[in-house]
């Protein structure tokens, strides 16, 4: 089939370009997007300061006109935590995940340019690290290096490098067999050069699908994080931790708990349809 | 007159695709009578495969066809119900494909595979069925037929697969077989025994045959009848003996006129490719779909839609307005290229070069002798200034190995390598000076994978210019870029497009641009042309000779196509098994005396001309591996004149048969010289030189 099509005709564009052809990227563009807007304009949407009390509000917490959406069992307003909860893990998630994609794709690219022992070493620690359950792995660190933005970045690296690297050594293992990369050796290109440029722009196909997949993984383990009390240090909103202070009112105020789950489930969604999406479309090429 | 076994009238497949609905056969009609082997024969993209798809009922989920029929002994396969068609399938037509490997199951033995179609087709029991598939294998010349019916696919040789995927076929006994390019990818000696087994099987079993290929040559040996196709159209259909020697549509006479001739060289006879690519059937515009490429198109004439088929004789039609009116047709070329003269001071001598590789890891080879596979084996030669050098060898020959040391992408094992004055062989690249690097480029076998496809093709042609310093200052760069891309005969705006937008033949001219960008000594071509189809391969063989002889560089110019290497080679060394056979000039190579290697690889090719008649040798077997190699004769298991125990205990000595020419054979060179050429012809057209 593909020789059928001229060479000359059209180049197809970019992945990013062609996204409008695909409706479920479509949808997670749109969920994303959402979460995304609220958090940006935080500041000038008029809520209430997410932290402050209204004490009239604890004994009847349901969604009424002072509160839209009710309040948490401290009386603090859930719209307004809800959104700026959505600040901080757009925040933390893409910054870890980039860092990781920084660790990760360097292991691989040497792991995989170099091999011999420098493979042996990287993937050997590698399967080390990927070898502790994800959860025992972030509670054992965090609990060590204490709960804050910084030391989640850091676990996340640590948890998510590996798994990038595998994929950037394997990818990379397939292409510097191909000729383009004899020719630029026969430029007298340096390793660095023939890793940064001829290798690491061919990977870019799977890592844009992994690195939405990863958001969303990343988006879960903070929630987690949060949940099991290890997340940010309070009273700055946090979905994780929003669910965990609702846990021993689920049964009365079901609310305080579902929101932000259902805040956390939607923006997850969002990244995965998105990943989905880039997958079905780069697979169409 | 008795009906024909399949008849394809009017026939139109289209493709669904993203964007929208593409033709992939425009007009076919064809009419193949019992017993015939019919041939049909065109470039990538024309629809040829499609077209044995649609006979068997496999276009896929995509595929449609729009318009005509496929009558099979009278039943209309179009109108067929899915379960008419598997039974169609399963006993009147069977099919063999181009890559034996995917038609295997891995997981299952050979003979079960092979016993399941009398099962499913005939309700034989195991037992018959065993018995079947064991006198079948013997039937297509498979040595131990008991014990390969135990074996498992990769346990096979790739000739050998594609005999077991032959007699799986047929043990159907199928009324039509269908053959999709089967001996692409094997080695040529290999092929030619391959064709004769379908010439004998076809004589046997009395099968009709529908052979599709890219190679004329091929065609020649095994067809009775010839269909040309282009675009998706059937453009010219003959007998193949008028077919190759009175052929009158202008795309067949083009290419004729691009595959290499026997008994010419460069010297005596250009190549004359055809200008342009293939187009897609869903580019051409009304009239004629060759009119684009074609030296023969009169407007008001050619583009006026359609073009109908013209009997052009018998049995000869041809879909062409202006047939009648072209010249005769001419096989020898009247056109010459300049030549540089032969000899020459040596640029790159060679001596005792040897590459082997440690098969086992640091750690096991604590415990036991570690195996070590020997790709060059003491090779010794020199290429000379202004000519070129070609390397010849079935695979596993040792010749890219060899190409990875003179570019210094691998280092020898021991050996020297000299460049001019410096000692290369155990240099890796990164440790040669600039000037050394500069001076042996690369073109390389594959064209997509020659170009980064992130980059534009324009970016390592400009990289190059700065690394190696020829030209400095973003204009100075621009400026070189676009004469380098005038040089290789492409318009300078294509260095913005990104490499998927450039067809194969254009990749290739890239890439020799990239070349020559550091304006290299040596430049070393790797099977350049071996991926691309016939009319861009004559193109890029022209250009590369063109510019080779305007630079003055020297070539060291690796192939498998003993053809195309008589056409351009001034020097020649055949290899087998990492060592040298035979070395010499061009000339001394393609007439006796012969090493017994040379002589079965000539007798194997295939030649585009059914009048040219070929001594048989045929080869047993397929090279053994080159772990356990014997330890006198690399060629001696094979050999159709093996002398006897001294072939198998001693190293050959080299014989030296004069002017340059060694060959390495235990047998007396006057005995060699005794031997007769490889070629003849029944018409006095061809002279050996």
């Amino acid at each position: 089939m593909s020789e059928l099509i001229h060479s000359e005709e059209r180049a197809p564009p970019s992945l990013i370009r062609r996204l409008p052809q695909s409706r479920v990227a479509l949808v997670g563009i749109g969920l994303v997007l959402f979460w995304v807007t609220l958090a940006l304009f935080a500041p000038w949407l008029g809520l209430q300061p997410p932290n402050a009390q209204d004490y009239a509000a604890i004994a009847q917490p349901k969604p009424s006109a002072a509160h839209l959406l009710g309040t948490d069992p401290l009386g603090r307003d859930m719209l307004s935590r809800l959104i700026w909860g959505a600040r901080t893990v757009l925040t933390v998630a893409p910054l870890a995940v980039l860092a990781a994609y920084l660790v990760g794709c360097t292991l691989g690219l040497l792991a995989g340019y170099y091999g011999g022992l420098v493979d042996a070493v990287i993937s050997r620690l590698s399967d080390v690290i990927l070898s502790f359950p994800v959860i025992v792995l972030y509670v054992i660190l965090i609990a060590n290096i204490g709960p804050s933005m910084l030391n989640i970045i850091v676990a996340v690296v640590l948890a998510s490098a590996p798994g990038i690297g595998r994929i950037v050594r394997g990818l990379v293992l397939e292409l510097k067999s191909q000729d383009f990369v004899a020719a630029a050796l026969l430029r007298r290109e340096t390793a660095l050069y023939i890793m940064v440029v001829e290798l690491l722009p061919n990977c870019r196909g799977p890592l844009i699908t992994d690195f939405c997949l990863r958001l969303g993984y990343t988006t879960i383990t903070i929630g987690i994080l949060g949940f099991l009390g290890l997340g940010l240090p309070p009273p700055d909103p946090d979905w994780g931790g929003m669910v965990q202070q609702a846990t021993a009112m689920i049964t009365v105020w079901p609310h305080m708990a579902l929101l932000p789950s259902a805040a956390l489930c939607s923006l997850v969604l969002g990244f995965n349809l998105l990943a989905d999406g880039l997958r079905e479309l780069s697979l169409r090429e | 007159m008795t009906a024909p076994l399949l008849a394809i009238k009017d026939l139109r497949v289209e493709y669904r695709g993203a964007g929208g609905v593409v033709p992939a056969i425009m007009d076919v009609s064809l009419a193949i009578m019992p017993g015939e082997s019919f041939g049909l024969v065109g470039e990538s993209g024309c629809g040829k495969s499609t077209l044995a798809m649609a006979v068997m009922g496999h276009l896929g989920l995509a595929g449609r066809i729009a318009r005509g029929e496929i009558v099979l002994e009278g039943q209309n396969l179009v109108r067929a119900s899915e379960a008419e068609l598997r039974r169609v399938r399963g006993r009147r037509v069977a099919m063999v494909y181009q890559e034996p490997g995917a038609a295997l199951n891995p997981t299952m033995t050979v003979g079960r595979q092979l016993m399941e179609v009398p099962i499913a087709h005939q309700d034989a029991s195991a037992v018959e069925a065993r018995l079947l598939a064991a006198r079948m294998l013997a039937d297509v010349h498979m040595p131990d037929p008991d014990l390969v019916l135990g074996r498992y696919p990769h346990q096979l040789s790739g000739g050998q697969k594609q005999r077991v995927v032959i007699a799986m076929a047929l043990l159907a006994n199928p009324a039509l077989l269908l053959l999709d390019e089967p001996t692409t990818g094997l080695d040529v000696t290999v092929e030619a025994t391959v064709l004769d087994l379908v010439n004998e099987l076809r004589g046997k079993y009395g099968t009709t045959l529908l052979y599709i290929s890219h190679n004329l040559g091929v065609i020649a040996k095994v067809c009775d009848r010839v269909a040309v196709m282009y675009a998706g159209e059937l453009v010219e259909e003959a007998p193949v003996g008028e077919l190759f020697a009175s052929p009158c549509h202008p795309y067949t006479r083009g290419l004729l006129a691009c595959v290499p001739r026997i008994g010419q060289d460069k010297r005596t006879a250009a190549f004359v490719p055809i200008p342009g690519q293939v187009a897609p059937p869903s580019a051409h515009a009304a009239g004629c779909v060759f009119a684009p490429r074609c030296g023969q198109f009169r407007a008001g004439i050619c583009d006026r839609a359609p073009i109908a088929l013209h009997s052009a004789g018998e049995a000869h039609r041809v879909r062409c307005e202006r047939w009648r009116e072209l010249p005769p047709f001419e096989r020898a070329s009247a056109a010459t290229a300049a030549v540089a003269a032969r000899g020459g001071s040596p640029l790159l001598a060679v001596e005792h070069l040897c590459k082997s590789y440690e098969m086992a890891s640091p750690i096991v080879s604590l415990f036991r002798h570690p195996l070590s596979v020997v790709a060059n084996d003491d090779l010794s030669f020199v290429a000379r200034r202004g000519n070129i050098l070609a390397l010849v060898g079935e695979s596993g020959s040792g010749k890219s190995t060899f190409a990875r040391i003179l570019a210094g992408l691998q280092s020898a094992s021991s050996g020297s390598l000299r460049l001019g004055e410096a000692e290369l062989a155990m240099v890796p690249v990164s440790r040669r000076t600039a000037a050394q690097v500069a001076a042996i480029q690369m073109v390389f076998q594959h064209p997509e994978s020659t170009l980064n496809p992130s980059h534009s093709v324009g970016w390592p042609i400009a990289r190059a210019l700065k690394k190696f310093a020829a030209a400095r200052g973003r204009r100075a760069v621009d400026a070189r870029v676009g004469a380098l891309l005038e040089m290789v005969r492409l318009p300078s705006v294509i260095r913005f497009r990104k490499p998927r937008q450039l067809s194969g033949g254009q990749k290739q001219r890239i890439a020799i641009a990239r070349a020559f960008a550091g304006n290299p000594e040596l430049l070393l071509a790797d099977e350049p042309v071996s991926a691309l189809d016939v009319s861009v391969q004559a193109a890029i063989i022209n250009l590369l000779l063109q510019i080779q002889l305007e630079q003055g560089t020297t070539m060291v110019f690796i192939s498998h196509d003993l053809a195309l290497v008589r056409h351009i080679a001034d020097h020649v060394v055949v290899m087998y098994l990492g060592k040298v056979m035979e070395a010499g000039p061009a000339d001394a190579i393609f007439a006796p005396p012969y090493h017994p290697y040379t002589e079965a690889l000539l007798s194997a090719v295939p030649v585009p001309d059914p009048r040219v008649q070929q001594k048989r040798i045929r080869l047993e077997g397929e090279a053994p591996s080159p772990i356990n190699l014997p330890k006198g004769c690399r060629f001696a298991g094979r050999c159709p004149r093996k002398l006897g125990e001294i072939c198998e205990r001693e190293a050959p000595p080299l014989r030296d048969a004069g002017a340059g020419h060694i060959i390495a054979c235990h047998i007396p060179l006057e005995e060699l010289r005794r031997v007769e050429s490889v070629f003849a012809t029944s018409e006095s057209v061809v002279a050996q030189p």
